[in-house]
Protein backbone atom coordinates (compact mmCIF):
# COMPACT_ATOMS: atom_id res chain seq x y z
CA UNK A 1 0.00 0.00 0.00
CA UNK A 2 1.38 3.41 -0.98
CA UNK A 3 0.90 6.20 1.53
CA UNK A 4 -0.68 9.43 0.27
CA UNK A 5 -2.81 12.25 1.62
CA UNK A 6 -5.72 10.88 -0.36
CA UNK A 7 -5.22 7.53 1.36
CA UNK A 8 -5.17 9.19 4.77
CA UNK A 9 -8.42 10.98 3.89
CA UNK A 10 -10.15 7.83 2.65
CA UNK A 11 -9.04 5.72 5.61
CA UNK A 12 -10.06 8.53 7.96
CA UNK A 13 -13.56 8.65 6.49
CA UNK A 14 -13.78 4.89 6.98
CA UNK A 15 -12.92 5.23 10.67
CA UNK A 16 -9.30 4.16 10.04
CA UNK A 17 -10.28 0.50 9.76
CA UNK A 18 -8.58 -0.13 6.42
CA UNK A 19 -4.92 0.16 7.43
CA UNK A 20 -2.88 -3.01 7.01
CA UNK A 21 0.32 -3.75 8.98
CA UNK A 22 3.27 -1.78 7.60
CA UNK A 23 5.26 -5.00 7.21
CA UNK A 24 4.45 -8.66 7.86
CA UNK A 25 6.02 -10.44 10.84
CA UNK A 26 7.75 -13.36 9.09
CA UNK A 27 8.51 -16.89 10.21
CA UNK A 28 12.08 -17.86 9.32
CA UNK A 29 12.49 -19.94 6.15
CA UNK A 30 14.96 -22.76 5.74
CA UNK A 31 17.60 -20.62 4.08
CA UNK A 32 18.50 -17.30 2.46
CA UNK A 33 21.10 -15.89 0.08
CA UNK A 34 21.90 -13.16 2.60
CA UNK A 35 21.11 -13.00 6.32
CA UNK A 36 21.56 -9.70 8.16
CA UNK A 37 22.07 -9.97 11.94
CA UNK A 38 20.53 -6.99 13.72
CA UNK A 39 17.29 -5.16 12.97
CA UNK A 40 18.50 -1.67 13.81
CA UNK A 41 18.46 1.13 11.25
CA UNK A 42 21.76 0.02 9.72
CA UNK A 43 20.70 -3.62 9.34
CA UNK A 44 17.30 -2.72 7.88
CA UNK A 45 18.88 -0.18 5.51
CA UNK A 46 21.37 -2.82 4.37
CA UNK A 47 18.51 -5.22 3.65
CA UNK A 48 16.56 -2.52 1.79
CA UNK A 49 19.44 -1.55 -0.52
CA UNK A 50 20.30 -5.23 -1.08
CA UNK A 51 16.73 -5.88 -2.18
CA UNK A 52 16.64 -2.73 -4.32
CA UNK A 53 20.02 -3.06 -6.01
CA UNK A 54 20.44 -6.87 -6.08
CA UNK A 55 16.86 -8.00 -6.73
CA UNK A 56 17.73 -11.66 -7.31
CA UNK A 57 18.83 -12.26 -3.74
CA UNK A 58 16.59 -13.63 -1.00
CA UNK A 59 17.33 -11.58 2.13
CA UNK A 60 16.34 -11.84 5.81
CA UNK A 61 16.94 -9.60 8.81
CA UNK A 62 17.19 -11.39 12.18
CA UNK A 63 16.51 -9.26 15.24
CA UNK A 64 16.78 -10.68 18.74
CA UNK A 65 14.20 -8.24 20.16
CA UNK A 66 12.02 -5.86 18.18
CA UNK A 67 13.29 -3.76 15.29
CA UNK A 68 14.70 -0.41 16.31
CA UNK A 69 14.86 -1.51 19.96
CA UNK A 70 18.63 -1.05 20.10
CA UNK A 71 20.58 2.17 19.61
CA UNK A 72 18.38 3.15 16.68
CA UNK A 73 15.48 3.81 19.04
CA UNK A 74 17.69 5.19 21.82
CA UNK A 75 19.79 7.83 20.10
CA UNK A 76 19.43 11.60 20.04
CA UNK A 77 19.06 11.64 16.22
CA UNK A 78 21.63 14.26 15.28
CA UNK A 79 22.54 14.11 11.60
CA UNK A 80 25.53 15.97 10.10
CA UNK A 81 28.46 15.24 7.80
CA UNK A 82 31.10 17.79 8.83
CA UNK A 83 33.87 15.29 9.58
CA UNK A 84 37.51 16.29 9.25
CA UNK A 85 39.18 13.61 7.13
CA UNK A 86 38.31 12.97 3.47
CA UNK A 87 37.39 9.31 4.00
CA UNK A 88 34.94 10.04 6.81
CA UNK A 89 33.57 13.21 5.20
CA UNK A 90 32.86 11.32 1.96
CA UNK A 91 31.04 8.53 3.79
CA UNK A 92 28.89 10.77 6.02
CA UNK A 93 28.16 13.18 3.16
CA UNK A 94 27.01 10.23 1.04
CA UNK A 95 24.60 9.42 3.88
CA UNK A 96 23.44 13.02 4.24
CA UNK A 97 22.59 13.16 0.52
CA UNK A 98 20.53 9.98 0.91
CA UNK A 99 18.76 11.50 3.97
CA UNK A 100 17.65 14.44 1.83
CA UNK A 101 15.47 12.16 -0.35
CA UNK A 102 14.80 9.39 2.13
CA UNK A 103 11.13 10.04 2.92
CA UNK A 104 10.34 9.94 -0.79
CA UNK A 105 12.57 6.95 -1.46
CA UNK A 106 10.86 4.94 1.30
CA UNK A 107 7.36 6.42 0.92
CA UNK A 108 7.52 6.96 4.66
CA UNK A 109 7.93 10.23 6.50
CA UNK A 110 11.18 9.98 8.48
CA UNK A 111 10.68 13.60 9.55
CA UNK A 112 14.18 14.63 8.46
CA UNK A 113 14.49 18.23 9.53
CA UNK A 114 17.52 20.21 8.30
CA UNK A 115 17.49 22.74 11.08
CA UNK A 116 21.28 23.06 11.20
CA UNK A 117 23.88 21.88 13.72
CA UNK A 118 26.19 24.12 15.75
CA UNK A 119 29.39 22.84 17.38
CA UNK A 120 30.54 25.33 19.99
CA UNK A 121 34.12 26.33 20.72
CA UNK A 122 35.12 27.39 24.24
CA UNK A 123 38.86 27.94 23.93
CA UNK A 124 41.32 29.31 21.40
CA UNK A 125 42.35 25.76 20.56
CA UNK A 126 38.69 24.77 20.02
CA UNK A 127 38.36 27.70 17.60
CA UNK A 128 41.53 26.74 15.71
CA UNK A 129 40.20 23.19 15.36
CA UNK A 130 36.83 24.51 14.23
CA UNK A 131 38.42 26.73 11.58
CA UNK A 132 40.55 23.87 10.34
CA UNK A 133 37.54 21.56 10.13
CA UNK A 134 35.35 24.15 8.39
CA UNK A 135 38.10 24.69 5.80
CA UNK A 136 38.47 20.94 5.29
CA UNK A 137 34.68 20.59 4.93
CA UNK A 138 34.51 23.36 2.33
CA UNK A 139 37.33 21.74 0.33
CA UNK A 140 35.24 18.56 0.35
CA UNK A 141 32.15 20.39 -0.88
CA UNK A 142 30.39 20.14 2.48
CA UNK A 143 28.44 23.16 3.71
CA UNK A 144 30.20 24.64 6.72
CA UNK A 145 30.81 28.05 8.22
CA UNK A 146 32.49 29.61 11.24
CA UNK A 147 30.06 31.66 13.30
CA UNK A 148 31.18 34.41 15.70
CA UNK A 149 29.84 34.86 19.23
CA UNK A 150 27.98 38.05 18.23
CA UNK A 151 26.31 36.23 15.37
CA UNK A 152 25.47 33.26 17.63
CA UNK A 153 23.81 35.56 20.13
CA UNK A 154 21.52 36.82 17.37
CA UNK A 155 20.74 33.39 15.96
CA UNK A 156 20.15 31.64 19.33
CA UNK A 157 19.08 34.41 21.72
CA UNK A 158 18.36 32.06 24.64
CA UNK A 159 21.93 30.78 24.69
CA UNK A 160 24.25 32.22 27.35
CA UNK A 161 27.36 33.38 25.49
CA UNK A 162 28.59 35.96 28.02
CA UNK A 163 32.27 36.29 28.77
CA UNK A 164 31.65 35.85 32.50
CA UNK A 165 30.62 32.19 32.20
CA UNK A 166 32.91 29.38 33.29
CA UNK A 167 33.32 28.21 29.67
CA UNK A 168 32.64 31.26 27.48
CA UNK A 169 31.39 30.58 23.97
CA UNK A 170 34.03 31.87 21.55
CA UNK A 171 32.27 30.82 18.39
CA UNK A 172 30.98 27.77 16.58
CA UNK A 173 31.01 25.77 13.40
CA UNK A 174 27.67 25.52 11.65
CA UNK A 175 26.41 23.00 9.13
CA UNK A 176 23.09 24.31 7.76
CA UNK A 177 22.17 20.98 6.10
CA UNK A 178 22.56 19.05 9.38
CA UNK A 179 19.60 18.38 11.63
CA UNK A 180 17.53 15.64 13.18
CA UNK A 181 15.19 12.83 12.05
CA UNK A 182 12.60 10.66 13.74
CA UNK A 183 14.54 7.56 14.80
CA UNK A 184 11.64 5.06 15.02
CA UNK A 185 10.34 6.18 11.65
CA UNK A 186 13.74 5.41 10.14
CA UNK A 187 13.58 1.81 11.40
CA UNK A 188 9.92 1.40 10.42
CA UNK A 189 10.34 3.09 7.04
CA UNK A 190 13.28 0.90 6.03
CA UNK A 191 11.50 -2.21 7.37
CA UNK A 192 8.37 -1.46 5.41
CA UNK A 193 10.21 -0.62 2.19
CA UNK A 194 12.47 -3.68 2.53
CA UNK A 195 9.53 -6.01 3.23
CA UNK A 196 7.72 -4.59 0.18
CA UNK A 197 10.72 -5.74 -1.89
CA UNK A 198 10.59 -9.25 -0.47
CA UNK A 199 12.88 -9.05 2.58
CA UNK A 200 11.82 -11.24 5.53
CA UNK A 201 11.95 -9.30 8.79
CA UNK A 202 12.15 -11.79 11.64
CA UNK A 203 11.86 -10.43 15.16
CA UNK A 204 12.45 -12.28 18.45
CA UNK A 205 15.13 -14.29 16.68
CA UNK A 206 18.50 -14.24 18.45
CA UNK A 207 21.60 -15.55 16.71
CA UNK A 208 23.39 -18.00 19.05
CA UNK A 209 26.10 -19.46 16.84
CA UNK A 210 27.57 -19.23 13.35
CA UNK A 211 27.99 -22.37 11.29
CA UNK A 212 31.38 -22.10 9.59
CA UNK A 213 32.85 -24.92 7.53
CA UNK A 214 36.24 -24.87 5.81
CA UNK A 215 36.52 -21.12 6.36
CA UNK A 216 33.13 -20.37 4.80
CA UNK A 217 29.85 -19.36 6.39
CA UNK A 218 27.06 -21.95 5.98
CA UNK A 219 24.31 -20.80 8.30
CA UNK A 220 23.26 -19.66 11.74
CA UNK A 221 21.87 -21.25 14.89
CA UNK A 222 19.12 -19.06 16.23
CA UNK A 223 16.52 -19.08 18.98
CA UNK A 224 14.08 -20.00 16.20
CA UNK A 225 16.11 -22.84 14.71
CA UNK A 226 18.85 -23.31 12.15
CA UNK A 227 18.88 -21.01 9.10
CA UNK A 228 21.06 -21.67 6.04
CA UNK A 229 22.84 -18.62 4.65
CA UNK A 230 25.03 -17.95 1.61
CA UNK A 231 26.31 -14.69 3.08
CA UNK A 232 25.95 -13.13 6.53
CA UNK A 233 26.26 -9.45 7.41
CA UNK A 234 26.56 -8.62 11.10
CA UNK A 235 25.14 -5.21 12.02
CA UNK A 236 24.79 -5.71 15.75
CA UNK A 237 26.21 -2.41 17.11
CA UNK A 238 27.12 -2.91 20.81
CA UNK A 239 26.97 -6.71 20.43
CA UNK A 240 29.33 -6.94 17.45
CA UNK A 241 32.19 -8.46 19.49
CA UNK A 242 29.79 -11.14 20.73
CA UNK A 243 28.90 -12.09 17.14
CA UNK A 244 32.58 -11.93 16.12
CA UNK A 245 33.48 -14.36 18.92
CA UNK A 246 31.03 -16.85 17.37
CA UNK A 247 33.36 -16.85 14.35
CA UNK A 248 36.51 -17.00 16.49
CA UNK A 249 37.35 -13.38 15.57
CA UNK A 250 38.35 -10.43 17.74
CA UNK A 251 37.45 -6.88 16.78
CA UNK A 252 39.03 -3.57 17.80
CA UNK A 253 35.91 -2.62 19.74
CA UNK A 254 34.91 -1.81 23.29
CA UNK A 255 31.22 -1.64 24.20
CA UNK A 256 30.21 1.18 26.56
CA UNK A 257 26.98 2.52 28.02
CA UNK A 258 25.81 5.82 26.51
CA UNK A 259 22.92 7.76 27.97
CA UNK A 260 20.41 10.43 27.01
CA UNK A 261 17.35 12.04 28.54
CA UNK A 262 14.39 14.20 27.57
CA UNK A 263 12.46 16.92 29.32
CA UNK A 264 8.70 17.28 29.48
CA UNK A 265 7.28 18.56 26.17
CA UNK A 266 7.25 22.34 25.79
CA UNK A 267 6.32 24.98 23.21
CA UNK A 268 9.04 25.51 20.57
CA UNK A 269 11.98 27.31 22.15
CA UNK A 270 15.08 25.94 20.40
CA UNK A 271 14.99 25.80 16.59
CA UNK A 272 18.36 24.17 15.93
CA UNK A 273 20.88 21.66 17.32
CA UNK A 274 23.59 22.86 19.71
CA UNK A 275 26.51 20.62 20.61
CA UNK A 276 29.51 21.27 22.78
CA UNK A 277 32.36 18.84 23.19
CA UNK A 278 34.04 21.23 25.60
CA UNK A 279 31.34 21.14 28.25
CA UNK A 280 30.10 17.69 27.16
CA UNK A 281 26.46 18.08 26.34
CA UNK A 282 24.22 18.72 23.40
CA UNK A 283 20.59 19.60 22.98
CA UNK A 284 17.83 19.90 20.43
CA UNK A 285 14.06 20.11 20.71
CA UNK A 286 11.98 17.34 19.18
CA UNK A 287 8.87 18.04 17.12
CA UNK A 288 6.92 16.72 20.11
CA UNK A 289 8.44 19.55 22.15
CA UNK A 290 10.78 17.73 24.52
CA UNK A 291 14.35 18.86 24.93
CA UNK A 292 16.55 15.95 23.85
CA UNK A 293 19.83 15.99 25.75
CA UNK A 294 22.75 13.61 25.32
CA UNK A 295 25.52 12.77 27.76
CA UNK A 296 29.00 11.29 27.32
CA UNK A 297 29.90 7.59 27.45
CA UNK A 298 30.66 5.84 30.71
CA UNK A 299 34.40 5.27 31.05
CA UNK A 300 33.96 1.56 31.82
CA UNK A 301 32.96 -0.97 29.20
CA UNK A 302 29.93 -3.17 29.47
CA UNK A 303 26.60 -4.39 28.21
CA UNK A 304 24.30 -3.16 30.99
CA UNK A 305 22.44 -0.71 28.72
CA UNK A 306 22.36 1.75 31.60
CA UNK A 307 25.08 4.09 32.72
CA UNK A 308 26.02 5.94 35.88
CA UNK A 309 23.92 8.90 37.08
CA UNK A 310 26.86 11.28 37.41
CA UNK A 311 27.10 11.48 33.62
CA UNK A 312 23.49 12.64 33.39
CA UNK A 313 24.23 15.14 36.13
CA UNK A 314 27.24 16.43 34.25
CA UNK A 315 25.38 16.81 30.94
CA UNK A 316 22.47 18.58 32.65
CA UNK A 317 24.88 21.00 34.34
CA UNK A 318 26.59 21.73 31.02
CA UNK A 319 23.30 22.40 29.24
CA UNK A 320 22.11 24.66 32.08
CA UNK A 321 25.27 26.74 31.79
CA UNK A 322 24.52 27.29 28.13
CA UNK A 323 20.75 27.62 28.55
CA UNK A 324 19.92 28.91 32.05
CA UNK A 325 16.35 29.32 30.77
CA UNK A 326 15.94 25.52 30.88
CA UNK A 327 16.57 25.36 34.62
CA UNK A 328 12.92 24.79 35.48
CA UNK A 329 12.23 22.18 32.80
CA UNK A 330 11.46 18.79 34.33
CA UNK A 331 13.20 15.66 33.12
CA UNK A 332 10.74 13.10 31.87
CA UNK A 333 12.76 10.02 30.92
CA UNK A 334 16.35 8.84 30.90
CA UNK A 335 17.82 5.74 29.22
CA UNK A 336 20.98 4.14 27.93
CA UNK A 337 22.24 2.22 24.92
CA UNK A 338 25.34 0.11 24.27
CA UNK A 339 27.73 1.71 21.81
CA UNK A 340 30.60 -0.06 20.04
CA UNK A 341 33.59 2.26 20.25
CA UNK A 342 36.46 1.88 17.77
CA UNK A 343 40.00 3.18 18.49
CA UNK A 344 39.90 5.76 15.67
CA UNK A 345 36.24 6.73 16.23
CA UNK A 346 35.41 5.46 12.75
CA UNK A 347 33.28 2.52 11.69
CA UNK A 348 34.31 -0.88 10.38
CA UNK A 349 32.61 -1.87 7.10
CA UNK A 350 34.46 -4.92 6.00
CA UNK A 351 34.76 -8.49 4.82
CA UNK A 352 36.42 -10.83 7.33
CA UNK A 353 38.81 -13.79 7.11
CA UNK A 354 35.68 -15.99 7.07
CA UNK A 355 34.36 -16.20 3.50
CA UNK A 356 30.85 -14.82 3.18
CA UNK A 357 30.92 -13.11 6.60
CA UNK A 358 30.95 -9.30 6.75
CA UNK A 359 30.85 -6.79 9.59
CA UNK A 360 29.37 -3.32 9.80
CA UNK A 361 30.04 -1.92 13.27
CA UNK A 362 32.14 0.46 15.33
CA UNK A 363 29.83 3.45 14.73
CA UNK A 364 30.04 4.09 18.44
CA UNK A 365 28.28 7.21 19.63
CA UNK A 366 27.56 8.60 16.18
CA UNK A 367 26.12 6.14 13.69
CA UNK A 368 22.51 7.24 13.41
CA UNK A 369 23.47 10.02 11.01
CA UNK A 370 25.04 7.45 8.71
CA UNK A 371 22.10 5.02 8.61
CA UNK A 372 21.16 5.23 4.90
CA UNK A 373 24.77 5.59 3.71
CA UNK A 374 25.99 2.76 5.90
CA UNK A 375 23.25 0.46 4.63
CA UNK A 376 23.91 1.45 1.04
CA UNK A 377 27.68 0.85 1.00
CA UNK A 378 27.35 -2.31 3.10
CA UNK A 379 24.70 -3.72 0.74
CA UNK A 380 27.11 -3.20 -2.16
CA UNK A 381 30.01 -4.69 -0.20
CA UNK A 382 27.93 -7.85 0.35
CA UNK A 383 26.11 -7.88 -2.98
CA UNK A 384 29.30 -7.59 -5.04
CA UNK A 385 31.46 -9.42 -2.51
CA UNK A 386 33.92 -6.54 -2.69
CA UNK A 387 34.10 -3.33 -0.65
CA UNK A 388 32.18 -0.34 -1.99
CA UNK A 389 34.76 2.41 -2.80
CA UNK A 390 33.45 4.60 0.04
CA UNK A 391 33.70 1.63 2.44
CA UNK A 392 37.22 0.59 1.43
CA UNK A 393 39.08 2.91 3.88
CA UNK A 394 36.96 1.41 6.68
CA UNK A 395 38.28 -2.11 6.09
CA UNK A 396 39.42 -4.16 9.11
CA UNK A 397 42.89 -4.20 7.51
CA UNK A 398 43.55 -0.69 8.75
CA UNK A 399 44.30 -2.08 12.20
CA UNK A 400 47.15 -4.07 10.67
CA UNK A 401 48.46 -1.48 8.21
CA UNK A 402 48.09 1.38 10.66
CA UNK A 403 46.05 3.50 8.20
CA UNK A 404 43.64 4.70 10.89
CA UNK A 405 41.25 7.56 10.20
CA UNK A 406 41.59 9.57 13.36
CA UNK A 407 38.30 11.37 13.82
CA UNK A 408 38.73 11.81 17.59
CA UNK A 409 37.92 15.27 18.78
CA UNK A 410 38.92 16.88 15.52
CA UNK A 411 35.44 16.46 14.09
CA UNK A 412 33.67 16.90 17.38
CA UNK A 413 32.74 13.27 16.95
CA UNK A 414 30.63 13.04 20.07
CA UNK A 415 27.56 12.32 17.97
CA UNK B 1 26.87 3.31 39.30
CA UNK B 2 28.50 0.74 41.55
CA UNK B 3 30.87 0.55 44.47
CA UNK B 4 34.42 -0.74 44.27
CA UNK B 5 36.52 -1.75 47.25
CA UNK B 6 40.12 -0.78 46.68
CA UNK B 7 42.26 -3.69 47.90
CA UNK B 8 44.79 -1.19 49.27
CA UNK B 9 42.46 1.32 50.97
CA UNK B 10 39.95 -1.35 51.94
CA UNK B 11 36.79 0.72 51.77
CA UNK B 12 33.84 0.49 49.36
CA UNK B 13 33.77 3.74 47.37
CA UNK B 14 31.83 5.11 44.40
CA UNK B 15 33.01 4.05 40.96
CA UNK B 16 33.61 7.74 40.14
CA UNK B 17 36.62 7.73 42.48
CA UNK B 18 38.29 5.21 40.18
CA UNK B 19 39.37 5.16 36.53
CA UNK B 20 38.62 2.27 34.26
CA UNK B 21 41.84 1.08 32.63
CA UNK B 22 40.74 -1.60 30.15
CA UNK B 23 40.90 -5.36 29.91
CA UNK B 24 43.37 -6.98 32.30
CA UNK B 25 46.25 -9.32 31.51
CA UNK B 26 46.81 -8.24 27.90
CA UNK B 27 50.25 -9.61 27.00
CA UNK B 28 52.56 -7.27 25.13
CA UNK B 29 53.40 -8.67 21.71
CA UNK B 30 57.10 -9.36 21.10
CA UNK B 31 59.01 -6.73 19.13
CA UNK B 32 59.64 -9.17 16.27
CA UNK B 33 55.93 -9.94 15.86
CA UNK B 34 54.22 -9.56 12.50
CA UNK B 35 52.05 -6.54 11.69
CA UNK B 36 48.95 -8.68 12.20
CA UNK B 37 50.10 -9.85 15.66
CA UNK B 38 51.07 -6.31 16.65
CA UNK B 39 47.74 -4.91 15.43
CA UNK B 40 45.91 -7.61 17.35
CA UNK B 41 47.79 -6.75 20.54
CA UNK B 42 47.36 -3.02 20.09
CA UNK B 43 43.74 -2.76 18.97
CA UNK B 44 41.73 -5.98 19.26
CA UNK B 45 39.86 -6.75 22.46
CA UNK B 46 37.78 -9.70 23.68
CA UNK B 47 35.06 -7.27 24.75
CA UNK B 48 33.31 -10.20 26.44
CA UNK B 49 29.72 -9.94 27.62
CA UNK B 50 29.28 -11.13 31.22
CA UNK B 51 32.06 -11.71 33.75
CA UNK B 52 35.25 -9.90 32.71
CA UNK B 53 38.60 -9.23 34.32
CA UNK B 54 39.52 -5.58 34.04
CA UNK B 55 41.97 -3.01 35.42
CA UNK B 56 40.92 -0.10 37.58
CA UNK B 57 42.98 2.64 39.15
CA UNK B 58 42.08 4.30 42.45
CA UNK B 59 42.70 7.70 40.86
CA UNK B 60 41.26 9.89 43.60
CA UNK B 61 42.64 7.68 46.38
CA UNK B 62 45.91 5.78 46.62
CA UNK B 63 46.38 5.85 42.78
CA UNK B 64 47.24 2.15 42.68
CA UNK B 65 46.17 -0.16 39.83
CA UNK B 66 44.43 -3.46 40.56
CA UNK B 67 42.07 -5.95 38.93
CA UNK B 68 38.32 -6.21 39.22
CA UNK B 69 36.24 -9.14 38.05
CA UNK B 70 32.88 -7.65 37.13
CA UNK B 71 29.78 -8.97 35.45
CA UNK B 72 29.45 -6.19 32.90
CA UNK B 73 25.76 -6.89 32.29
CA UNK B 74 24.61 -6.58 35.92
CA UNK B 75 27.59 -4.55 37.22
CA UNK B 76 28.01 -7.04 40.08
CA UNK B 77 31.59 -7.09 41.35
CA UNK B 78 32.65 -10.74 41.57
CA UNK B 79 36.23 -10.44 42.85
CA UNK B 80 38.98 -7.93 43.41
CA UNK B 81 42.60 -8.94 42.93
CA UNK B 82 45.96 -7.24 43.20
CA UNK B 83 48.72 -7.75 40.65
CA UNK B 84 50.96 -8.89 43.51
CA UNK B 85 48.64 -11.86 44.01
CA UNK B 86 49.52 -13.01 40.47
CA UNK B 87 53.21 -12.93 41.29
CA UNK B 88 52.81 -15.16 44.37
CA UNK B 89 50.72 -17.60 42.27
CA UNK B 90 53.56 -18.36 39.90
C1 LIG C 1 22.11 7.63 23.94
C2 LIG C 1 22.62 7.58 22.54
C3 LIG C 1 22.68 8.74 21.77
C4 LIG C 1 23.14 8.73 20.46
N1 LIG C 1 23.08 9.87 19.73
C5 LIG C 1 23.40 9.86 18.42
C6 LIG C 1 23.22 11.03 17.62
O1 LIG C 1 22.74 12.07 18.07
N2 LIG C 1 23.60 10.97 16.30
C7 LIG C 1 24.13 9.85 15.75
O2 LIG C 1 24.48 9.88 14.57
N3 LIG C 1 24.28 8.71 16.48
C8 LIG C 1 23.93 8.69 17.80
N4 LIG C 1 24.08 7.53 18.55
C9 LIG C 1 24.69 6.33 17.95
C10 LIG C 1 23.69 5.55 17.11
O3 LIG C 1 22.54 5.30 17.86
C11 LIG C 1 24.28 4.21 16.65
O4 LIG C 1 25.57 4.39 16.10
C12 LIG C 1 23.39 3.57 15.60
O5 LIG C 1 22.05 3.57 16.01
C13 LIG C 1 23.84 2.17 15.32
O6 LIG C 1 22.87 1.60 14.45
P1 LIG C 1 22.68 0.08 14.37
O7 LIG C 1 21.54 -0.21 13.48
O8 LIG C 1 23.99 -0.51 14.02
O9 LIG C 1 22.41 -0.34 15.89
P2 LIG C 1 21.16 -0.89 16.72
O10 LIG C 1 19.93 -0.11 16.49
O11 LIG C 1 21.64 -1.05 18.12
O12 LIG C 1 20.91 -2.29 16.06
C14 LIG C 1 21.63 -3.48 16.38
C15 LIG C 1 20.61 -4.56 16.60
O13 LIG C 1 21.26 -5.82 16.68
C16 LIG C 1 20.49 -6.64 17.50
N5 LIG C 1 21.28 -7.80 17.93
C17 LIG C 1 22.37 -7.80 18.73
N6 LIG C 1 22.81 -9.06 18.93
C18 LIG C 1 21.97 -9.87 18.22
C19 LIG C 1 21.90 -11.29 18.03
N7 LIG C 1 22.78 -12.14 18.60
N8 LIG C 1 20.92 -11.78 17.23
C20 LIG C 1 20.01 -10.96 16.65
N9 LIG C 1 20.03 -9.62 16.80
C21 LIG C 1 21.00 -9.08 17.57
C22 LIG C 1 20.10 -5.70 18.64
O14 LIG C 1 18.98 -6.16 19.36
C23 LIG C 1 19.84 -4.39 17.90
O15 LIG C 1 18.47 -4.17 17.62
C24 LIG C 1 23.62 7.51 19.89
C25 LIG C 1 23.58 6.34 20.65
C26 LIG C 1 23.07 6.35 21.95
C27 LIG C 1 23.02 5.07 22.73
ZN1 LIG D 1 43.04 2.88 47.08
Amino acid sequence: MNYSWLGVLKAGLGGNQSWTPAWPDQEPREGYDVVIIGGGGHGLATAYYLARDFPGKKVAVLEKGYIGGGNTGRNTTIVRSNYLWDEAADLYEHALKLWEDLSEELDYNVMFSQRGVYNLGHSLQDMRDIERRVNANQLNGIDAEVVSTTELKQRIPIMETGAHTRYPVLGASFQPRGGVARHDAVAWGFARAAAARGVDIIQNCEVHALDIEAGRIRGLDTSRGYIRAGQVGSVAAGHSSVIAAMAGLRLPLESHPLQAFVSEPMKPVLHTVVMSNGVHGYVSQSDKGDLVIGAGIDSYSGYSQRGSPHLIDHAAAAILQLFPVFSRAKINRQWGGIVDVCPDACPIISPTPVEGLYFNCGWGTGGFKATPGSGHVFAHTIGQDSPHPLALPFHLDRFTTGALIDEHGAAGVAH
Amino acid sequence: MFLITCPYCGEAREEQEFSYAGEALIKRAPLDSSDAEWGDYLFNRNNTKGPTLEQWQHTLGCRKLFMVERNNVTNDILAIKTFESLRSDS
